[in-house]
């Protein structure tokens, strides 16, 4: 592989490559999130960003207790999340837990929903603590099931430790996995990397790798993706094309429920990104609430009061 | 597909403008004699008419203010004062809304801007005070400090509210009472706190404020009944003050113009820096005086830094002042956008390279669009001169120690920035520079427990913080 010439595979070459990013100021990078959050969408630019937003949701059941009824149940609403709107466009994506993806990629082929993908959490989600073998396993069964996106997680303590040839190698041989079959996103946990410099150095790492997506979260730790952790990895993905003329997307996951979070996460990738990252292509939110928050403002707009949650659907 | 964002327009009904206004003398609304329009700058809308005090005017307003300092203030405990103060603040921060978009209107800066930093902080400044009347004895200054008399005070149309607390919160917390003159153009907001002082029930006369012009500010300057001047304003005028007092026993404390260098090492936060950069200089439309207008870059980082910074200027929104997403709003006056031209022009004259993102400026009104100035040297006049405006000279250096040497060529020295991740250098250039106020990573960050002021030309003494009290107390260190 040739990592868009920028490594050449070895840790010395990744070492020195990480060791030119410029670091990450804390204060500056919150201030400007922050700003940024202050942005005041109205009327018909709130109208656009929610139908995009909509198209934009990784509609997400990750739970111990997921049976076949519910992911079914997802599927449905991803497929037509509001059924007596058929105006209401599909979500981004189904994503679910590895055994989860044949029961959702069946269900979703019934009901008319060919054209929404499943998303698989693989590589020993959510903590990412296993073997090689079994994460190659794990995201081959997931591929082989029918998912055309694959979530992995990094190895933290790996990265944490200053191994980062081990993440660099893992992401490699999970993107080998997934070849041409299936999108990878590389999910960095941020609330266990911590720091903003280590936000920015992953996201260096997981794009050189073969990142076709960089996510924030798993979902299972907070904080997720806050506004200035995703502001870094925006602005890690502008680098990014700027030296490679590769567009990698970016996916927020984890604590974003309300229009009104999701328009902050759309107003950041707008000011930082551009409008070109403004499609389900190269911008994801990962979650499950929002997307009836989405709906209920939506009906708001075209009623002009707050329905109750009674009038959207609670799957 | 795109993202436009719909206009988002503050509302203005919540300010009542009256069609004339009359002085704040002895804790009543005095007819003026003679009045001048005061507009807005981003429409030209005439607001309201202004009155310009002449001798009369600010001789009652002096004797209101020894008055009530000799009968009132000065013998009123420091902890009834600071009620006062605390019941201003409180009132600032009920009325911010009134007051943020009476500033908009009336100054032309952003409401964003007014609304999330002129306001808050001018209640931040009452609040602060407020805490010291009752401690001063514990500021350091001696045992018993006294308040000099009867302070006058100048402020700038900049940032017309938030001067207008660095002036008065000190004055009273300390014992003083005031007279204090808004600069013309930008009135208003003065205007709107006299009634606050009303309605914290200020005693009469301790607090009064007379408009005018230049004019007025000069018989305030030269008052014999005066006991210290409080400036901030242009290097030029301040100049003429300091000249005016020199022969008085008036205290006086200044603060002028600046010419800030903003530097930037190789081992800078990029995105970080660049955000520094737009803060510095593009803030309240380039109009601060400790505003970061000479950008130092490190030769081997300058191209990637610009490449970012014109990037990001792109996004730079510029309008409506009272749209809510509105970044850069309008110039001040048609005079200051005179200057600022004049000057940008001397920049094309003298070989420097003038840059600005694509934007449609409003048809009426006084715009100007934010503009980077490559290739400057030390020997230009938009490296030497005070713009005041949204204007950026761009130089370069070669090592850290020409970097100090540029930033400190300049008759002005009141606030600087250094851009590094290396701890030890940031102290090292911090302790070069001959500038009052130095960020480091970050540009344009105020508090009122901070103290304000300049070397060289940028004036005397300090505003904020303990050393901003010294400056309305007779201690020690004064007898």
């Amino acid at each position: 592989m040739s990592f868009y010439g920028l490594v050449d595979g070895t840790e010395a070459s990744l070492k020195s490559y990480l060791n030119n990013l410029s670091g990450v100021d804390q204060v500056g990078a919150e201030a400007r999130a922050a700003m940024l959050a202050t942005r005041s969408i109205k009327t018909t630019s709130k109208r656009w960003a929610i139908e995009t937003a909509i198209t934009m949701v990784d509609l997400t059941t990750l739970e111990g207790a997921d049976t076949p009824g519910k992911v079914k149940a997802l599927c449905t609403k991803a497929v037509r999340p509001d059924p007596t709107d058929s105006s209401v466009p599909s979500v981004g994506a189904v994503c679910v837990y590895n055994d989860m993806v044949s029961v959702a990629r069946t269900h979703l082929d019934l009901i008319g929903g060919q054209h929404v993908p499943v998303a698989a959490v693989s590589t020993a989600f959510p903590s990412g603590r296993a073997s090689m073998p079994v994460k190659i396993q794990d995201t081959q069964d997931a591929i082989d099931a029918g998912a055309a996106e694959i979530d992995m997680v990094i190895d933290r303590g790996a990265f944490l430790a200053g191994r980062y040839i081990d993440v660099f190698n893992e992401i490699v041989q999970i993107k080998e996995v997934c070849a041409d079959k299936a999108h990878l996103k590389v999910i960095f946990e941020t609330g266990e990397l911590v720091t903003y410099d280590n936000v920015r150095k992953a996201s260096f790492l997981a794009m050189a790798a073969g990142a076709d997506f960089i996510k924030t979260s798993t979902g299972k730790v907070a904080p997720a993706a806050t506004p200035p952790v995703v502001l870094v990895m925006l602005e890690a993905v502008r680098d990014f094309y700027e030296m490679t003329n590769t567009r990698i997307g970016v996916k927020p996951a984890g604590g974003i429920r309300t229009t009104k979070d999701a328009i902050k996460q759309l107003v950041l990738v707008n000011e930082t990104v551009g409008p070109d990252w403004l499609n389900p292509k190269l911008f994801r939110i990962g979650a499950s609430a929002l997307l009836n928050d989405l709906l209920m403002q939506r009906m708001k707009l075209d009623e002009g009061y707050y329905s109750s949650p009674q009038y959207v659907t609670m799957d | 597909m795109s993202f436009e964002y719909a206009p988002a327009p503050e509302s203005r009904a919540v300010v009542s403008i009256k069609p004339k206004y009359g002085h704040f003398i002895g804790g009543k609304f005095v007819a003026g004699s003679k009045h001048f329009p005061t507009i807005n700058p981003a429409t030209e809308e005439v607001l309201s008419q202004i009155a310009l005090a002449g001798k009369a005017e600010v001789d009652a307003a002096v004797k209101a203010a020894r008055k009530a300092y000799t009968t009132t203030w000065s013998k009123m405990s420091g902890k009834e004062r600071g009620k006062y103060l605390y019941r201003i603040a409180r009132i600032m921060q009920e009325r911010a809304r009134e007051f943020a978009v009476l500033e908009t209107l009336d100054n032309g800066k952003p409401i964003r801007e007014s609304r999330d930093t002129d306001i808050p902080l001018a209640a931040a400044h009452f609040f602060y005070h407020a805490g010291w009347a009752d401690k001063l004895e514990y500021a350091g200054l001696g045992t018993s400090p006294k308040p000099l008399g009867v302070a006058g005070q100048i402020i700038p149309w900049n940032f017309p509210l938030l001067m207008l607390a660095w002036k008065v919160a000190p004055a009273l917390a300390a014992g003083n009472t005031v007279v204090l003159k808004p600069a013309e153009s930008t009135s208003l907001t003065a205007l709107l706190f006299a009634e606050v002082c009303q309605q914290a029930e200020l005693p009469a006369g301790v607090v009064n404020i007379v408009t005018g012009d230049g004019s007025t500010g000069a018989l305030i300057v030269n008052h014999p009944g005066i006991d210290k001047i409080a400036f901030t304003g242009s290097t030029e005028v301040g100049k003429l003050i300091a000249r005016a007092v020199a022969p008085t026993k008036k205290s006086v404390t200044l603060e002028l113009g600046g010419k800030a260098a903003n530097i930037v090492f190789d081992d800078a936060p990029i995105d970080e820096t660049v955000e520094g950069i737009v803060n510095g200089i593009f803030f309240n439309q380039g109009h601060v005086c400790c505003a970061g207008s000479r950008l130092l870059l490190q030769e081997n980082v300058a191209e990637e830094v610009l490449h970012k910074l014109k990037n990001r200027m792109e996004k730079i929104r510029v309008g409506d002042p009272m749209d809510k997403n509105t970044d850069v709003g309008a110039i001040n006056s048609k005079e200051q956008l005179a200057k600022i031209t004049e000057l940008a022009a001397a920049g094309d004259a003298e070989g420097a390279e003038r840059w600005s993102p694509a934007c449609n400026l409003p048809g009426k009104g006084f715009w100007f669009a934010p503009t980077i100035f490559t290739g400057v040297t030390q020997a230009h006049r938009i490296a030497r001169e005070e713009i005041f405006g949204p204007v950026l000279s761009v130089l370069t250096f070669r090592t850290p120690q020409e970097a100090i040497e540029k930033a400190n060529n300049t008759p002005f020295g009141l606030s600087a920035g250094i851009w590094s991740e290396k701890g030890s250098r940031t102290l090292w250039a911090s302790q070069q520079l001959r500038a009052g106020v130095i960020w480091a990573n970050t540009f344009n960050k105020f508090d009122p427990t901070s103290p304000f002021g300049g070397y060289k030309e940028s004036g005397w003494g300090r505003e904020g913080g303990r050393h901003g009290l010294s400056a309305y107390l007779k201690g020690v260190s004064h007898e």
